[in-house]
């Protein structure tokens, strides 16, 4: 009786709407997952049809966490800009950095001095890692098991500490500036983190003997969410998304910016491009990274962290630049149009949970339910990132 | 006063409170058992604050609860919301009352002790079904649907084992088969393995908890049939949780380990220890495991479970049979 004085018109205009559409013959449920899910991590909302636990249609419902970063960088002045990357992708902040620091140096022509490019590099992957690391844990949290996030965690805590010593921030940085960086490295930068990585290198080994050989976790990640290339390219599905389905894409690798022509490093890729893929090429991701600090740090050259030759004031010729770097999620873009004034005309923020994303609806359809979180769960999703 | 005391209806009386208050106090260690097992597991201290070592914690957390506002969610059907909670408790007294903690030391010694276990703790599975239903929430609901055949599904393979040992013993006395098992050899332990096995399993299951903790599974319903309650209300279902997995630990200890049977000493104590041992090795479950998937889960009872354990019984007949 109660509940179904409750149903009829109930819900807002998403629910409504993805009522008259559901492809269901009535006898199915609608289910709000979030905005306050334990597993959609922050606040997207999933709106899904349910027929008994099979997941008939899954619609992603955004702009909860919208905070018009596209519109401030019209408002405000390139240099003022600069904190907002850190806050669009909190996990990556310093590929955000990265892009949007670039994007500003192509459009101005100002050069970056090798030692800061270096430096760029080792902070990017050292971010990299945490973002992964953090990843893996909230993963494993989605399947049910608890404990990995701890471990990951007290990893991922050392890192934050090497990065809080020159960034001075722990998760949204901004560190990097037009030309360079803003403090160099020092002494007990380079020796804590050497330290670390002999550590975490050691740790890896055991994060799998832990977990990712446990046969329950196989069951729950193996053919589960199965990603075709073909779907990915519809999409414009990025990163480790894009390569556990067998396509060795990596801006790192494909565009190469910075000094990363200058390292060497494998681009891990899957085979069957289902879940288990994705998480097999996010922890082999991080080896990866610890390679690329560690070579890093041997060619780390001497001379100025930050440009010298900067103008006093930041006003690009008007004109247009796109710059991509490859951010932990995927392809990080930024897109700036100048028109000659102190502030951006236009700015775009490519972002790659958006598209990572947006396949959720169609790779969800007809799983169970356990399966859909899953699926989410592999793709790795910053909702602020999405809402930007 | 003897004469009193002979009588079994004030026998049975006083066992009833005696168990009242091992389970309260059981709740409460098993609480904070839990939360210093995970803090080992994960690596940090646990509760530390309240009390030396936080022994206080649970104390705390149960005044917490208690003071909490009780709030029925708009829609809900208010009798059978609150029925639930207090329907998921009600039996824990009754299936502590054939469980031998020694043979004096026993709530009441039943002939059916075994069967009055397992009908009893079957009541838990409408009290989930009740709050699913009455809450007027679609997690709750879900969850209430899952613990409902999860619940029907792992009752049969807890069933057929149960049974090997029954035919073992002649009995469904738990004292009598109890009885049969004195010196660490003649445990059932050792005869029936796979039984034990099979029934460690059923029983994590039956009790809800990781790795098949789907009623709940919060990554997927948030809470699963408790999703709406707050207080006391979440507090029975919890309290709840931790009896039955005494009660199913000391059924495994009275089947499969002697009872109070021991090495040393043989008394009640060495049925607290292997009570809590089981209990840890299910902790450490719980906090070490993925949960698996809901088809999973019944995959493994009706394709693995319910065929060995059938075999099994079979097995075990036949060879009671020609030997007996």
């Amino acid at each position: 009786m109660a509940l179904e004085a409750n149903y009829g018109m109930v819900g807002d205009f998403y629910t409504q709407n993805f009522t008259t559409t559901h492809t269901g013959d009535g006898d199915t449920l609608i289910l709000n997952l979030g905005p306050q899910h334990p597993s959609t991590h922050g606040v997207l909302r999933v709106v899904v049809e349910l027929d008994g636990e099979y997941v008939k249609k899954a619609e992603p419902v955004l702009g909860y966490i919208h905070r018009m970063h596209e519109k401030m960088g019209e408002v405000k002045t390139y240099l003022q800009y600069l904190p907002n990357m850190g806050r669009v992708d909190y996990l990556h902040a310093l590929g955000w950095n990265w892009a949007y620091v670039g994007a500003v140096e192509k459009l101005m022509g100002i050069e970056v001095p090798e030692r800061a490019e270096f430096i760029r590099v080792i902070t990017c992957e050292l971010n990299r890692i945490s973002s992964h690391l953090l990843w893996w844990g909230a993963y494993l949290l989605d399947l049910g098991a608890f404990t990995p996030i701890l471990y990951a965690f007290a990893d991922r805590e050392r890192i934050m500490d090497i990065l809080q010593m020159v960034t001075g921030s722990r998760l949204t940085y901004c560190y990097y500036r037009f030309g360079g960086v803003s403090a160099d490295i020092g002494e007990k930068f380079i020796s804590d983190l050497r330290a670390f990585l002999a550590q975490f290198k050691a740790r890896i080994p055991m994060f799998h003997e832990l977990v990712t050989g446990n046969m329950i976790l196989r069951g729950r990640c193996v053919d589960i969410g199965v990603l075709p290339v073909e779907m990915c390219r519809r999409y414009g599905a990025t990163g480790p998304v894009l390569r556990g389905s067998g396509v060795a894409y990596d801006v790192r690798r494909f565009e190469p910016y910075s000094v990363y022509d200058q390292l060497d490093f494998d681009v891990p890729v899957g085979k069957a491009g289902d879940a288990m893929d994705r998480y097999d090429v996010r922890v082999a991701e991080m080896v990866q990274s610890v390679r690329i600090i560690e070579q890093a740090l041997d060619k780390l050259p001497e001379g100025p962290f930050l440009n010298p030759d900067l103008p006093d004031r930041f006003i690009p010729e008007p004109g247009e630049v796109y710059y991509s770097v490859e951010g932990a999620r995927g392809k990080i873009g930024v897109y700036i149009v100048s028109d000659g004034s102190p502030k951006p005309y236009r700015l775009k923020l490519r972002s790659p949970s958006f598209s990572n994303l947006s396949l959720f609806a169609e790779l969800s359809q007809g799983t169970l339910l356990g399966d859909a979180i899953s699926i989410m769960g592999s793709l790795d999703l910053v909702i602020p990132e999405i809402d930007r | 006063m003897t004469a009193l005391l002979a009588n079994p209806l004030v026998q049975l009386v006083i066992a009833l409170l005696a168990l009242l208050g091992f389970v309260g106090l059981n709740g409460l260690v098993l609480v904070w058992m839990e939360r210093k097992v995970v803090g080992f597991i994960q690596r940090r201290p646990g509760p530390f604050e309240v009390g030396p070592h936080g022994l206080l914690q649970p104390l705390a957390d149960a005044l917490k609860l208690i003071g909490k506002q009780l709030v029925t969610p708009r829609g809900a059907d208010r009798p059978l919301f609150w029925l639930a909670p207090i329907l998921s408790v009600m039996p824990v007294p009754l299936c502590f009352l054939p469980i031998p903690f020694s043979p004096l030391l026993t709530g009441m010694e039943l002939n059916v002790g075994v069967v009055l276990i397992l009908a009893f703790s079957g009541l838990n599975v409408l009290a989930l079904c009740l709050a699913g239903w009455g809450s007027n929430n679609k997690y709750s609901l879900l969850g209430a649907a899952r613990a409902v055949s999860q619940s029907v599904a792992y009752e049969i393979p807890l069933l057929l084992t149960v049974l090997c040992i029954a035919f073992q013993s002649g009995s469904l006395n738990l004292n009598v088969i109890a009885g049969h098992q004195s010196g660490i050899l003649h445990w059932n332990l050792w005869v029936q393995p796979l039984a034990f096995v099979m029934f460690f399993i059923a029983a994590t299951a039956e009790t809800n908890r990781a790795p098949f903790d789907l009623p709940e599974a919060e990554s997927e319903l948030t809470a699963g049939h408790h999703t709406e309650y707050s207080g006391m209300g979440f507090g029975l279902f919890m309290l709840a949780e931790y009896m039955y997995m005494i009660i199913i630990c000391g059924m495994a200890a009275v089947l499969f380990m002697g009872g109070w049977d021991g090495p040393v000493a043989p008394g009640w104590w060495w049925m607290v220890i292997k009570i809590y041992a089981m209990l840890a090795a299910m902790m450490w479950f719980r906090w070490t495991f993925p949960r698996v998937r809901f088809d999973q889960l019944l995959n493994v009872c009706w394709k693995w479970l319910i065929p060995l354990g059938l075999a099994n019984l079979l097995a075990t007949a036949l060879i009671m049979k020609l030997v007996g």
